[in-house]
Parts: C-alpha cells; structure tokens; sequence
C-alpha cells in the first residue's frame, strides 16, 4: 500500500462518464511501467464538469487532471507519477479552483477527499468525534445541541430536526426507531447519493448519534433501487463499521447499542414521502398515512421513529463535533447553517455547490454555474425537484432561503436546481409535472390520483387552443384543490410546477406575455 | 447481462422461509426472488401469502404498486433512460424518440426477439451528467445519439 496514491472517483456520475475504464487503464499505465500504485475510489469532489477527474498525493498536496479520458490516460499517468507535473489537462490543486474553493464544506467536508471504504482514513479526517462527544453528554443534551444548532429538515420540509428528535426522546416506548429517507428521487438532486457514496460513515455516525439521542436502538436506511453504487457503499461501510464495534450491542464500547440495516426501494417516487416510505418498510404498497399520528409517536411498526433525510442525518456530526452554536453562525433568517445544492440541466458548471443559505438563486446560475452549457439564454430554473416551482430570471434576486422561497410562491425542496435554456415549452414541462403525478400517484386521495389525471387533460386542451380562457381558468382551480386537498406533497406540490409555469410563462400556454413591469 | 435461473417452487420457497423473520421481510423477499428468476412468478404470490400469513390480494398489491416488479421476464438486457426534468433540458425527449424508434418499440415493451427491454426511470441521480441511462445496472451520461446508438449495438447482442 506504499505505492503512489491516485485517486479516480468510484461516484456514480464519474463511473457514468467513464471513470471505471479510466482507473483501469492507469493501472495498466502503472503497471507497463513498474510503478507500485495505490488506486484509491474516492467520491466525487462535485466539480462534476471535470468528471473523470484523477488526483494523486503529492509533498505539496494533491494535484488533479481533468476530465480524463481513457485515450488521456498513459500520459496523464506519467505526469501524475512525476509529482503531479505539467499535462494540458492538470488542474493544480482542486481545492485552489475557485468553485471549490469559495464553498463552505460542512456536510461534504469529506466527500471527495478520503477513501469512503476506508474507516481509519474516515477517522483520521475527523471522523466520530461528533460521536465521542455526543458519548460523553446526556442524551437530553444531545437532542438541545441539534435543536440549538438550528437545523431544518433537508429533504424538503424543513421542519427543525431537534424538535422531531424531542418529540420522539420523550414519547416512551421499548422500540423506537431512526429511520433515514434515502429514497431521493427528485430531479435535480444528487446530494444523497454523492454522500453515501463518497462519505458513507458520517450517514452511520450521524444515524448512531441519533439513536442515542432518541434512544433507539435499530435504524434503517431506506434507498431507492436506482442507486446500486450507493447501496453497494453503505453496506460496505455498515459491515466496517459492526466488524469494529462502532455499530453493534456496545457502540465504541460504550454501554448503547444501536445496528443499521439497508433496505431498498422498488421505484416508487411516492415513497420519498415519509409516511409511504415507512408502509414500504413494513412491507406494504407504499401507500401515505393521514397525519397525526406523528411517525415520532407511531412510526414505523407503530413505534416512535425519527426519519429524517440523509443530509439532515451527514450534517449531525459536525453539529456535535462544533457544537450547536457553530453551525447557527451561517446561514440567513430562520434558514440556518449550509445547504448543498445541486446545479444540474442546462448549466455550464454542473455539480454540489454547498454554501451557507442567502446566496441568491442568480448567482447559483450565473455566476457560480456559468450559464447554459447549450450558451443559450436561461429561460426558466426548476428549483426543488419535480414537485418545486420554475423561475424565470426576473426572480433571480431571491435568495437561497425556506422562507424566501416560500414566499416567491416556490420551495427550495432538496436543493436541486436544475437550468433551461430558451428552448424549453413551458406548457409541455406543467404538463410533465402532471403526468409525473399521475404516474408516481399513490392513490390514496382523489385530488392527487384523479387531479393529476385531469391536469394533463386541461393541459393538453389549452395547448390544443380549445377554450383556451375557460380551461386557464379550470386549471387554477384544480391546482387549487390539489394543493389543498391532497394528503401529502406529491399531490399538494405538483400545483408549483404547474402554476409557476403558467404565471410566469403565459405566452407558452397562447396567452399575452407577461409585462416585465409586473414581475 | 444478468442471467436468471428457471422458476423452481422449492428454491423459492427456501429464499422467502430464508427472509421471513426479518421485520417487513416481504420486500426484501420479492426482491430476492426477482433477483434470482428474473420475475415474480405467478406461483410466487401464493407462495409468500402462505409463508407470511398474508392474504394473497396482499402480495398480490404489493407486486403492482413498485414499478420494479415484473410480472413477466424482461429481455434479455434491460436499457432504461432517464426521462425526468434535468435529463429534459439537456435533451432527453429526442434520444428518448430515437431509441424507440431503433428499436421499433414503445417505452415498456421488449423487442420481438427479446433483446432488449426499454423502459423510462425518473432519475438516477445523475443529473449533473445529464442526459443518463441504465443498460442492465451499468449507468451511462453525457448521451448523445452516437452514445446512444453504441448502447443499443450493445444492447442488441
């Protein structure tokens, strides 16, 4: 393992454009010209534009290449072998390059940098000392540390995350459970993945200090089917984790026991939806529950389950590892500590961008992403996943916030965004949000299973010019009714994407064109 | 290529009594058994109802609301394409024509000569690398229609 150490993302976005047959034929390179390497298969650093981007260990720090292809390969090798030296491919240091550079790397502190199989290098960047101390502390403490800290639920909802441990450390029972929504099925949003599959121990660090806190004892990781990297990673990291005591009947030795399990989805988007994803658990159609009750008093097999998101989850550790108070200090308003939002579709610079909340979305595309990849103008921005609204540049000054947002009438969801150029047809993208509704519909509530059904007929009628003024008018009714009568956010949400087309982009849907006075 | 095993009732039986004890075991269980057979057979249903002490409506509900289950073999490869939002602003619709058109089929259907299964996935988390597809568990991005065609030259050995 003294051999020269060379990095090659095992991330599925960097596996997807070719990293595999990249960290192959450097292995060759090596090998052809006998020199002891050590490839390591790191996650993904997020600057996803230079994907396959290979790094090697130097005196002076780590130096990458990228975007590597397999036809790069030799003569990056012989550059990466002599000390990182010059190729028209080397990028220096990664974390010299400004998009990298400028970001606040609280949750993915890690993800890229350490050997995500690997529990020792986890632990020599910092890894479970949010554990030790969470150790040393009474559970109370714990739950008023994360409550303190201000973190609200990243998968969407931002519901305060210390609240929804509370609620369940109080509410006695024999079982209760943690229970992780890795179930990320949002357009746009990659940041789950990227951390189970590049960081994959602060997910199980995270996932211990809250059953400690909660006093659960069993958790479960619930993803979806599409991620088989990410499945793969985790239970490999679970594995290491039990064979060295972190995980098990005495975690790190101390006398609280907590195990985890994976379990995976079958494809049904309907089960990112907490309620749903505890039905798919039990082993039922993963149908959503009416609330109350709280799955933090009956959740999953009716016992006292905190769910919570795997971002919500990754951030915990260095919340106990800093303390509460560290991480209130960024962010903005009601919104805080830092959000790793993912810049996808349409855009120059694709990738995570974590960053404390109050950037403007603006910025996000602009300056941070580069503009369309197409070099198009932008026309609309779809923020929070299929279920967030579209922007169009006139709201390019809200800034990155739940509550600001909310009031522009959109969601920041799981931080997705994702870019359009001018020639996307916005009334074939609300269309989209409709038929996705339908598709992925539970069926337990007729708004959602019937309103979706029926949107994309009144959709296709306005598109056809068929009574274009009397259906206008029918969709904002029906969006009406799906936001407020549906049981939960597929139905309830579906009216964003719809809506903010339709209000922002009229002219796609055969009416005037809205004045930009009135934006 | 994934390769499957002949339905075989008492193979069955031993992976969903291997299963059973776990808590909500039946997904897991259908999982295993379509892992093996390429399919949940139809004498798969009765089987676990009476293992798992459920009503055979029970399993039966379960199979048809995830996606992922099949009722029916797919082809021999299984080329999935992302049509959700971020894939669409890079594309996706065109190369989503294209291939049903190469392949002279709808998204859901397998060719006449079982090769290939072509069905839509709504992300795979690729986004980032968009336009992105799945060809039996192997994830391909950057698409574009010379990507493409090589996929379905692959798919259709």
């Amino acid at each position: 393992m003294n051999g020269l150490r060379i990095y090659v993302p095992g991330d599925a976005a960097a596996v997807a454009v070719g990293a595999d047959d990249v960290a192959a034929a450097i292995k060759a390179a090596a090998a052809r010209s006998g020199t002891p390497v050590d490839i390591v298969r790191n996650g993904s650093r997020g600057l996803h534009w230079l994907e396959p981007m290979v790094e090697v260990a130097t005196g002076q720090g780590r130096i990458a290449y990228g975007p590597v292809a397999v036809s790069d390969a030799a003569a990056v090798f012989k550059a990466l072998a002599a000390n990182g030296a010059k190729h028209p491919l080397r990028l220096g240091n990664p974390e010299d390059i400004p998009y990298l550079k400028n970001q606040t790397r609280l949750t993915f502190a890690r993800c890229g940098i350490v050997d995500p199989r690997s529990l020792d290098d986890y632990c020599a960047h910092g890894g479970y000392k949010g554990l030790s101390r969470a150790l040393t502390m009474q559970a109370v403490a714990v739950v008023e540390e994360v409550t303190q800290s201000g973190l609200r639920g990243r998968g969407g909802a931002g519901f305060p995350t210390g609240i929804k441990w509370k609620t369940v450390a109080d509410t006695a029972a024999e079982q209760k459970y943690v229970v992780c929504n890795a179930d990320e099925g949002d357009s746009g949003t990659f940041a789950d993945r990227m951390i189970m599959e590049g960081d994959p121990f602060v997910l199980i660090e995270g996932m211990t200090i809250a059953g400690i806190a909660v006093g659960a004892t069993q958790g479960y990781v619930y993803i979806r089917s599409e991620y088989p990297h990410a499945i793969a990673v985790l239970n490999e990291a679970i594995a290491a984790a039990r064979k060295r005591g972190m995980l098990g009947k005495s975690v790190g030795g101390s006398p609280h026991a907590f195990d985890l399990e994976v379990r995976v989805g079958a494809g049904a988007y309907v089960c990112g939806e907490e309620t749903a994803l505890l039905d798919s658990l039990e082993g039922k159609r993963g149908m959503v529950r009416a609330k109350p009750p709280l799955p933090a008093h009956k959740g999953l097999f009716g016992k006292p389950t905190v769910i919570n998101n795997v971002l919500s989850l990754a951030t915990i550790p260095i919340i106990l590892e800093k303390g509460g108070a560290f991480y209130r200090d960024f962010g903005m308003g009601k919104s805080r500590g830092t959000m790793p939002i993912q810049l996808a579709g349409n855009i120059k610079y694709p990738g995570l961008y974590e960053t404390a909340f109050g950037v403007t979305l603006g910025e996000l595309v602009e300056d941070i992403g580069g503009g369309t990849a197409t070099g198009r103008p932008v026309r609309a921005v779809q923020v929070g996943g299929p279920l967030g609204a579209y922007f169009p540049c006139a709201l390019f000054n809200v800034p990155f916030d739940y509550e600001a947002f909310a009031q522009a009438d959109g969601l920041i969801g799981h931080g997705g965004v994702v870019v359009f150029d001018d020639t996307v047809d916005m009334a074939k993208q609300a269309r989209f949000a409709m038929e996705f509704c339908a598709i992925e519909s539970c069926g337990k509530c007729t708004p959602c299973r019937v309103g979706s059904t029926r949107g994309v007929e009144v959709i296709d009628r306005i598109i056809a010019d068929r009574d274009r003024a009397a259906n206008t008018a029918l969709l904002e009714d029906l969006c009406n009714t799906m936001k407020f009568g549906s049981l939960c956010a597929l139905g309830g949400f579906t009216p964003y994407p719809v809506m903010s087309a339709l209000t922002h982009f009229p002219e796609d849907f055969g009416a005037p064109p809205r004045l930009a006075a009135a934006e | 290529m994934p390769s499957y095993v002949p339905w075989d009732a008492e193979a069955a039986r031993a992976i969903i009594v291997g299963k059973q004890a776990q808590p909500g075991a039946l997904m897991p269980i259908l999982q295993a058994l379509q892992d093996e057979f390429g399919s949940i057979h139809r004498e798969a249903e009765p089987l676990i109802a009476d293992i798992l002490n459920l009503s055979r409506a029970e399993v039966h509900g379960v199979v048809t609301f995830y996606h992922d289950f099949r009722q029916q073999p797919a082809g021999r490869h299984v080329l999935k394409l992302c049509r959700a939002e971020s894939c669409q602003a890079r594309g996706s619709d065109a190369l989503a024509a294209r291939a049903a058109a190469r392949l002279g089929i709808a998204f859901g259907d397998t060719t006449a000569d079982g090769s290939v299964t072509l069905e839509p996935v709504y992300c795979l988390g690729l986004c980032s690398v968009s336009p992105a597809a799945m060809l039996d568990g192997k994830v391909v991005a950057r698409l574009d229609g010379k990507k493409l065609d090589a996929l379905l030259a692959e798919a259709d050995r």
